[in-house]
């Protein structure tokens, strides 16, 4: 069994590192929000959290492509981890957002466009591994699985677009048009620092967790290996 | 009796004439079968009628409140239709071998597709053409416009043509028939919210600059995958 | 006309197919022979372009696999244990709906031939739904050479069937075979075999274990070549 490279124990250092800085920052350092007030801090990492995941929804969309045309299983792995991780990012993105939006509209949780969006994309993702756990042939199950996650990945922003033909109560943070929105806030520069960084954090951390998943699905697959190995 | 057969016949491999007529012959076969047996339809109607009998007990509406939700009940009714309809007509080919006997044939993996996904299509268009006129005498409402009848088409087509591709999908699987709805649902939300949305425009007489962005992601799902299902349909049916 | 070289199919981690180098000329009727698992039906669905190999090369009639695929079908007609045609239809719609597909023109005067080989052209217009199994697998047969093709490869047909419709399957075969076909048979019933086939080949733990004509064999019987072979 491969020793865990230097590399990536110095990234799990450094991601643990960014991790604690960003909450320093988002705890302490940034100011209070008039409105809403201390619970609007965990804005940072919701934000961060979900940036990450839908970026890694996307970059799954792309492995997908690169599987089916090379046919080389190690793309599966790499995306299986890929899909795993962002799969717990938006979880923990979609608990972030409940917990603000309780003091916020009162609420846990609503079936705004954008949330039932979010819930239906983690829905995609879960489905992935539920038609990964039916099929046991190794190739039919990456061909399998390369083909709805790119489906999937095609769905999601058509998804996304389709919010738009409803009214929303989610903050439209970044350039807001839609005067029915509430909740909005626009971020003072302190509020930018701890923003971006926690965006950096989350990217950092979440390569980390990625590097370490699919060195974890070398190992899976090493055991197999042997398993067999062993039966003869 | 013991009879040489002459080479009389002649086996065309690919010219594109026969790319067609394949299709032809698929939706043909799958049209034949059912309008003999009546299984596949009989079972979407019921289920559809049941369908929106819950629904009139589980929302209990006035006449008011029930406007406003015709264009979800309709939908609701189609998709979860939809799905036994596509999950059977896919068994059909699984059963008995018949997916290889349809892969044997020199043909493009891509008229497989073609051909269900166009009797996939046919059968939900028939089921809906029964379930409009039927809810229009339940509840006393007009639901014979044009509009309507070309937002059901779009939508309809969006949701088969990931639909089919999908169930060749699960049913290969372990889980068969029960996966379908795991995996269609997600993913042709976008295709159900669009033609809720639209169908309700039509139904409440709004400006068609509002029914216009619907029907535009409507046409945009539909061909976005319609393209990518029948490009990646060989993937998962070879081996 | 039937080439392959260095055979080998992998399931995952698994591999059924060792390295298999088969060769049938034209005209010959090769059976086939293996214990359950030794990988004749895989290796059946390579040669039918139904699987692709996962090492090694495969000709048929002068095209090659997976590549000229389409070539390859055209020329190929199968019979598996599993019927392949349609309960709701009838003997004749099925008949006609595969003449669609193989682009047969003028297929009409094709499919009554093709029935009365089979025996079946008094119940065209039955449901194959009613047909007894044995029905069934005439009529896949009859399926099978629509298109008259060079090549007809059969994968365990006598499955399932009673005395009589066995017999009757004998005639069939024997028809088909006398028309000058490559024929490539799978088979646990080594009776049968014997009686049709011109050559013996065993298929055991991956690879061809043992080949012998109808000549060679003359000496010893089947069972006994059979049983040798696999011990070795």
């Amino acid at each position: 069994m491969n020793q865990k490279p230097l590399t990536l124990k110095i990234l799990d250092v450094i991601s643990l590192l960014l991790l604690l800085t960003a909450a320093y920052l988002a705890v302490f350092v940034a100011p209070t929000e008039r409105v809403m007030g201390d619970v609007q801090r965990v804005f940072y990492f919701h934000i961060g959290t979900a940036w990450v995941a839908l970026v890694g929804f996307v970059f799954t969309a792309g492995l997908s492509v690169v599987y089916l045309v090379t046919k080389d299983l190690k793309w599966d792995r790499i995306q299986v981890a890929a899909i795993e991780v962002s799969v717990v990012f938006f979880l923990i993105t979609i608990i972030l957002g409940s917990i603000w939006a309780r003091p916020a509209w009162n609420t846990w949780w609503t079936w705004d466009p954008r949330l039932t969006t979010a819930a239906v994309t983690e829905l995609i993702y879960i489905a992935y591994f539920m038609l990964r756990q039916g099929i046991d042939d190794p190739n039919k199950r990456a061909r399998f699985g390369a083909v709805y996650a790119l489906i999937g990945g095609l769905s999601a922003p058509i998804t996304f677009f389709a919010i738009r033909l409803f009214r929303t109560i989610h903050p439209v943070v970044i350039a807001g048009s839609n005067a029915a929105a509430e909740g909005n806030f626009s971020m003072s520069d302190d509020m930018l620092q701890a923003f971006f960084f926690a965006l950096f954090a989350f990217t950092v951390i979440f390569i980390d967790l990625f590097w370490n998943r699919i060195r974890l699905g070398e190992a899976q697959e090493k055991v197999e290996e042997m398993k067999l190995k062993a039966a003869y | 009796m013991v009879k040489r057969s002459g080479r009389r016949t002649t086996v065309s491999a690919q010219p594109s004439g026969s790319f067609v007529k394949a299709i032809g012959a698929i939706v043909w076969k799958d049209l034949r079968a059912e309008f003999r047996s009546w299984e596949l339809v009989s079972a979407m109607l019921v289920f559809s009628l049941l369908v929106i009998l819950i629904f009139n007990f589980a929302l209990e509406l006035d006449v008011k409140t029930r406007q406003s939700v015709t264009a979800g009940v309709l939908w609701s009714t189609f998709a979860f239709a939809g799905t036994l309809g596509l999950n059977r007509s896919m068994s059909i080919e699984k059963d008995r071998g018949c997916l290889d006997g349809l892969l044997l044939a020199p043909v493009d993996r891509s008229v497989i597709y073609f051909g269900k996904f166009i009797s996939n299509l046919a059968f939900m268009l028939i089921v809906e053409a029964i379930v409009l006129p039927v809810y229009s005498i339940l509840y006393n409402t007009n639901l014979f416009q044009p509009g309507l009848m070309l937002v059901i088409l779009l939508g309809s087509i969006g949701y088969t043509a990931v639909g089919t591709l999908l169930a060749a999908m699960s049913m290969q699987t372990r889980t068969r028939d029960i996966l379908l709805p795991i995996l269609l649902f997600p993913v042709a939300f976008a295709v159900l919210l669009a033609a809720v949305k639209a169908s309700g425009g039509f139904l409440d007489g709004a400006e068609f600059s509002e029914i216009a962005f619907p029907i535009n992601l409507l046409i945009t799902y539909d061909v976005v995958f319609i393209a990518t299902s029948f490009m990646v349909f060989d993937t998962i049916v070879e081996e | 006309m039937i080439t392959t070289r260095k055979l080998v199919k992998r399931f995952g981690l698994k591999t059924v197919l060792r390295g298999v180098d088969f060769d049938v000329q034209p005209g010959e009727f090769v059976a086939l022979l293996g214990p359950n698992g030794a990988g004749k039906t895989t290796f059946l669905r390579i040669l039918s372009s139904l699987s692709r190999p996962s090492l090694g090369e495969v000709n048929i009639a002068g095209f090659k696999l997976p590549g000229e695929a389409a070539q390859v079908r055209a020329r190929l007609g199968v019979v598996s244990h599993l019927p392949l045609l349609y309960g709701d239809l009838t003997a004749e719609e099925n008949l006609r709906f595969y003449a669609r597909m193989y682009g047969i023109t003028d297929y009409e005067l094709r499919i009554t031939e093709v029935l009365e080989m089979v025996g079946l052209e008094h119940r065209r217009r039955d449901l194959v739904r009613t047909y007894s199994r044995g029905m069934q697998q005439r009529l896949a047969i009859g399926r099978a050479v629509l298109h008259d093709p060079q090549i007809m490869l059969f994968d365990e047909p006598y499955t399932g069937l009673d005395q009589d419709a066995s017999s009757m399957l004998d005639v069939v075969l024997k028809t088909v075979a006398a028309q000058g076909r490559t024929v490539v048979m799978t088979s646990h019933d080594l009776a049968r075999a014997e009686e049709l086939a011109t050559r013996f080949d065993i298929l055991s733990r991956g690879i061809i274990a043992a080949s012998a004509t109808r000549r060679q064999l003359k000496k010893t019987n089947l069972l006994s070549f059979y049983k040798q072979a696999l011990a070795g």
